[in-house]
């Protein structure tokens, strides 16, 4: 009855662990705490990348991450103007 | 009713969340009073300034989704827009998360300047987290502000730091060195009351603390186990379970919006020794 007792009582301590080990590791894995930035100097390196073929704006870029435990994933949302080609 | 609002009053108000001492709940209270907020409809946003140590992110659960932050925006490699993060669970709530650079002067005061102003057309209310103290960061942002919400524990060194707190709002903010403007409105938020310690004469009350500071009282926040669960959770506390702490929030966020709500002390239900047992087995 103790065991089971207590078990709701743990639960969210044990959240807090496991949020707490993802978040560092991915800040430990950076330079010794603070990440260099490199996601600025990539979304600039993909505008100029694709302004070679076709016009677009800084605003036309959205970049987006979700951190996982085993698993992160980046999203980069690019909006072309008008019909490809025009403008 | 927040259009009503937004007719007479078109920019949204900043509200910078200060203590001088740390450890008195202020992130606590930024994530809390956004999310009230932004429950009522108001289009809210919660703003990390305490550069180098950031926990807004974690407290309100964002933070595996941070791309870019507020110092990515002033240093001009982002865009407000790409740095904002909307909140999964509030569809009015978006969090500015802020970086760990050990930059000291990241911050600067134009770029903050231009980054509220830009916030002040898009969202009804701006909610600023400050870094504990008095040195830059914490001067940074308040300097801004419209409106301070104080966090004071029922303590001496928290209602002395605070007390330093509010001589500088009156002194270095951009409204106190305007003329002509209304100064600051300072309201004090006592946080992690015990009742049973302040009967027992242990600790400070509500009185003794607002005549020491003389600002408005703009609500009472019981100690509350609620609070740590939240944190853990990464969930404002008003959002997750009901509990007196959550209450007490969302009534000082109804007096922080004009409401006439009474000042009630909540507190959670004590409970005895195998009440605690059976209530863990819930």
């Amino acid at each position: 009855m103790f065991g089971f007792s207590l078990r709701p009582r743990k639960a969210s301590a044990s959240t807090a662990k496991e949020r707490l080990q993802i978040l560092l590791a991915h800040e430990r894995s950076g330079s010794g705490g603070a990440r260099p930035d490199c996601l600025p100097q990539l979304q600039r390196d993909i505008l100029e990348v694709i302004r070679r073929h076709m016009q677009i704006g800084d605003e036309a870029i959205d970049i987006r991450m979700e951190r996982g435990d085993e698993l992160s994933s980046l999203e980069i949302n690019i909006e072309f103007p008008g019909k490809l080609g025009v403008n | 009713m927040s259009k009503d609002l937004k007719l007479e009053e078109p920019l949204g108000r900043v509200i910078v969340v200060t203590s001088g001492k740390g450890g008195v709940g202020k992130t606590t209270t930024s994530a809390a009073v956004g999310a009230e907020l932004a429950r009522r409809g108001h289009k809210t946003v919660v703003i990390d300034f305490d550069v180098g140590l950031r926990n807004l992110d974690m407290i309100m659960g964002c933070e595996r989704r941070v791309v870019f932050d507020f110092i990515n925006v002033i240093q001009g490699d982002a865009k407000l827009k790409q740095a904002l993060i909307r909140d999964r669970r509030l569809e009015t709530l978006s969090v500015l998360p802020t970086s760990q650079t050990r930059d000291k002067d990241a911050l600067t005061r134009e770029g903050v300047e231009k980054v509220l102003d830009e916030l002040r057309q898009e969202f009804d209310y701006i909610i600023c987290d400050s870094p504990a103290g008095i040195e830059r960061g914490a001067q940074m942002a308040m300097h801004f502000a419209d409106e301070a919400i104080v966090v004071t524990n029922p303590e001496v060194s928290s209602v002395r730091d605070s007390d330093r707190v509010l001589g500088l709002l009156n002194s270095i903010t951009e409204r106190a060195g305007r003329t002509g403007a209304e100064p600051v409105k300072a309201q004090v938020l006592i946080t992690r009351h015990d009742k049973s310690r302040i009967d027992s004469g242990e600790m400070m009350t509500v009185e003794d603390v607002l005549e020491v500071l003389a600002v408005p009282l703009l609500g009472i926040i019981p100690e509350s186990t609620a609070v740590l669960r939240a944190s853990n959770l990464g969930v404002p506390v008003v959002l997750d379970d009901p509990s007196a702490a959550g209450a007490a929030y969302e009534d000082a966020v109804g007096r922080l919006i004009g409401e006439q709500i009474e000042m009630r002390i909540a507190a959670d239900p004590r409970r005895g020794l195998l009440q605690r047992l059976f209530r863990r087995a819930v």
